[in-house]
């Protein structure tokens, strides 16, 4: 019976081009901008660290002075950093399964030849993190030669660092490389490790630098960026007059700090001890305000800062109400067409059909219209996405259709397009067909 | 004309009726926003900045960390770059209208008060940067060279900085009702700074929390050196500004060449770039907008088509009763036009509604009423445009229909 009914749909659809293409185009226009827009915000809020998303907590703590205005409203956001001294005094706590505090900074790289001789390689000027060794676990960093360094060198300010793949192949020609060194910022340091191919988008781990597309190319521990004095990049926030913000007990928050934890418990109990934490800061005049720290994990610090682009959530709106008229319309038309042809209907009707079959035939015809516009509409997504692969936005890589945003378009072309008929259908089998044979 | 045959008609395509009105409705809603929305981004992008912008370059530089001698670095570089022929001024920056860093401090008009929340942007630069810049002092003075202090001094705490020019809005909200001239304001350290001048606009660097804070900034007079904000502003003769750019990679060389030219633009282009998330977003709206009226009208264009055959025995008895063809056209353009009205009305609650919800998720502002005789303004002659065709046919049809087919 199915192929008789696509085969009366074929015919019927013939019979009308225009108005069959108008419906595929409008269904076509409705499905392509509302995955292009879909599409682009799956990814943008795509779990940037599966499976380990929710055992990553991200550590906020309130040393600012007590405020002037009353008492601090309750549920008041902390600093969204840390200070260098929290930081450093968390890292040496030592509190969670893993910990690591961080910065971005800048590095001008050039290699140290076998000799010891300068390079004639000009310098290249990279994105950089100064961090600590925890860093690499905790992220999944994967390492194509060597490894991370260590605690101690943290402790000991070792001039060690961490490069990626395309800087070692930039530099030195080759992957394996580690031993061998490197002047960062003019300073020669000993590269120890060097990491494969390796990018966090969003780049939650500090959306100070940018959320979409970054990727550091150098690595140091954050106690050697310090006494070299390195470039730093990010925000940096003070909120009493600090001559060196950088220094230890600086009134500033410019540091990042992540801890792994194992499990709902484990971070209860880290919560608690930075709630303690405060509290002795507060006992030692260090901090002045009641205990207020936040431990988000991964999606919760995600979905706290907004990472996706308000552009797109409206973008997506709009072609969702797009893709709403576009149905309207399709609506309009096939009742239309179908009503048109109540002749014959009625014809069908008296010789027998149910109007279960006539509800079905039209549907199947529904169907049919659906199906041209999505395959025209995934056409149509595909050159949307490249359009926006062509923005200079830092997201623009990131927007490809995957498997499952395929299947949603072709899902959602036929849903729609069955969605449109539905009403049409029933109004084409409610027709009586005494009444469409007697007119005749 | 009589209007009560038509809404019998209409009565009797109930369905077919809502439909239309429906989707007029929600057209017209998102029309109006997409519109308003459009205009909104549209004049984001000409925000003024205060600078003489057809005249400035930027260029941004770096190099490997030798503070100890950035600073000298940063006059020779300075001097290797005003001796370009073209270029009139040359200063160096902290930052710049639409760079992506931003430098903000709070300001108090008593010391360690912190019951006030004023912060503006914090542009620091070498002598000639009023100059450079092309700003317009309203009242006082530039700053004269002995009250420049070297960053380096400044950061360590060895040097005080004494004075500070704002902008007009700045000492507005600052100093309400007082001369500025001569106030002091507490900024930098723990010593206050006097306002030696005021000048007329100079936009934030970034984009501020809303339009009203947008010309609040303050200017001191501050040796930076290009490894703080790596930026070289010059301004040149318009009429030579290839000229200038295609020198500049050589003049910095000169100096030392161990530094890199990160990039070399004018102004304009950098608003460009600085702008360019706008106006995507304005030319995606207006190809929905484009794209939402034609998928309309098609319909309209169908179901009108589709009403003139089923009627056309209707019409041919009209026609044999004395109806002229412009009745018969007056008849179907009215019906288009009460349907369309029914969907405006509709919509513009909708309009509204989408508005609010917007301002209550994207801090966009009130839809001004302005915009909805626009939005229905622009229904109804598109519905107009889309019944034109039908009814024109409907009025070829001959009045003898009405006799042969009975």
């Amino acid at each position: 019976m199915f192929g008789y009914y696509l085969d009366l749909a074929w015919r019927n659809l013939r019979r009308h081009v225009v108005l069959t293409a108008l419906m595929i185009a409008a269904i076509a226009f409705g499905v392509g901008a509302s995955m292009t827009t879909l599409t682009v915000l799956h990814v943008l809020s795509r779990d940037p660290i599966p499976g380990k998303s929710h055992e990553l907590y991200y550590v906020q703590l309130d040393p600012r002075p007590a405020s002037r205005t009353g008492d601090p409203a309750a549920g008041e956001e902390p600093v969204p950093q840390l200070t260098r001294a929290d930081a450093e005094a968390l890292l040496r706590a030592g509190r969670a399964d893993h910990q690591a505090m961080m910065v971005g900074g800048n590095a001008g790289v050039e290699p140290v030849n076998e000799g010891g001789a300068p390079s004639a390689l000009p310098a290249s000027f990279v994105d950089a993190r100064w961090t600590s060794a925890d860093f690499f676990a905790m992220f999944q960093v994967p390492f194509a030669a060597g490894r991370a360094w260590t605690a101690e060198d943290d402790a000991g300010a070792a001039r060690v660092v961490v490069i990626t793949r395309e800087l070692a192949e930039k530099l030195f020609g080759a992957v394996a490389v580690t031993g061998r060194s490197v002047r960062v910022n003019g300073v020669p340091m000993r590269v120890v490790g060097v990491i494969d191919r390796w990018q966090l988008s969003p780049h939650f781990y500090d959306l100070t630098s940018g959320t979409y597309g970054i990727a550091e190319e150098v690595f140091a521990p954050f106690s050697t960026s310090r006494e070299l004095r390195f470039g730093l990049s990010g925000d940096m926030n003070c909120w009493e007059d600090a001559p060196d913000p950088e220094a230890v007990g600086a009134p500033c928050d410019w540091i990042q700090f992540w801890v792994e934890l194992d499990g709902k418990d484990r971070a209860a109990a880290y919560h608690d001890f930075l709630v303690q934490y405060s509290e002795d800061q507060r006992k030692a005049g260090r901090f002045q305000r009641p205990p207020n720290v936040r431990l988000r994990d991964v999606i919760a610090w995600l979905d706290h800062k907004q990472v996706v682009p308000d552009e797109v959530h409206l973008q997506t709106t709009v072609a969702l109400g797009f893709l709403a008229v576009c149905l309207i319309n399709t609506v309009g038309l096939l009742l239309t067409k179908f009503l048109r042809r109540s002749a014959e209907i009625g014809v069908r009707r008296a010789l027998g059909a149910s109007r279960r079959s006539i509800f079905l035939q039209l549907m199947v015809e529904a169907g049919v219209i659906g199906a041209a516009g999505g395959a025209l509409g995934l056409g149509l997504a595909w050159l949307g996405l490249l359009a926006v692969r062509h923005q200079p936005t830092d997201y623009a890589e990131l927007a490809r259709l995957d498997l499952p945003m395929l299947a949603a378009t072709v899902v959602l072309a036929i849903a729609s397009s069955l969605l449109a008929g539905l009403l049409p259908a029933w109004r084409g089998c409610q027709l009586p067909p005494a009444i469409q044979l007697k007119s005749q | 004309m009589h209007i009560l045959p038509i809404l019998s008609t209409l009565r009797r395509h109930r369905t077919t009726a809502t439909l239309i009105i429906l989707e007029i409705a929600l057209t017209c809603a998102i029309v109006c926003n997409a519109i308003f929305l459009i205009r909104d981004r549209l004049s984001r992008i000409d925000l003024p900045t205060g600078l003489n912008e057809s005249e400035l370059v930027r260029i941004q530089i770096t190099g490997i960390d030798k503070n100890a001698s950035a600073a000298a670095l940063t006059s020779q570089d300075l001097q290797s770059l005003r001796a370009i022929p073209g270029v009139r001024y040359a200063a160096c920056t902290n930052m710049l209208p639409f760079s992506s860093s931003s430098w903000t401090s709070s300001a108090h008009t008593e010391p360690g008060d912190r019951s006030t929340r004023f912060t503006a942007a914090t542009y620091m630069g070498t002598a000639d940067l009023l100059e450079t810049w092309g700003v317009q002092l309203v009242a006082g003075r530039d700053f004269t060279p002995e009250e420049y202090v070297e960053f380096d001094a400044l950061q360590s705490g060895q040097a005080k900085l004494g004075s500070v020019i704002i902008t007009r809005q700045a000492a507005d909200r600052l100093l309400p009702g007082k001369n500025p001239l001569g106030q002091r304001l507490y900024v930098i350290g723990k010593d206050p700074q006097i306002v030696v001048g005021v000048i007329d606009r100079l936009a934030t660097s970034t984009e501020g929390q809303g339009m009203a804070d947008r010309n609040h900034a303050m200017v001191f007079p501050v040796n930076v050196p290009y490894s703080v904000g790596g930026t070289y502003l010059l301004r040149v003769d318009p009429a030579r500004r290839a000229e200038v750019l295609a020198a500049i990679d050589a003049a910095i060389a000169r100096v030392d060449h161990s530094r890199i030219v990160l990039s070399r633009q004018s102004f304009a282009e950098i608003r460009d770039d600085f702008f360019r998330q706008d106006r995507s977003l304005a030319y995606l709206l207006s190809g929905v907008s484009i794209a939402l009226l034609a998928v309309t009208g098609f319909g309209l264009v169908g179901l009108a088509s589709f009403w003139v055959q089923q009627r056309t025995r209707q019409i041919g008895v009209r026609r044999a009763l004395g109806a002229t063809r412009g009745d018969i056209v007056r008849y179907f353009q009215l019906e288009n036009f009460l349907l369309t009205t029914a969907g405006i009305a509709i919509g513009m609650a909708l309009a509204y509604a989408i508005n609010l919800w917007l301002m209550h998720r994207y801090q966009i502002a009130r839809l001004p009423a302005g915009f909805l005789p626009v939005g229905a303004g622009l229904l109804w002659l598109l519905g107009q445009i889309a019944v034109l065709g039908p009814a024109l046919r409907a009025a070829t049809i001959p009045p003898s229909i009405a006799t042969r087919s009975v």
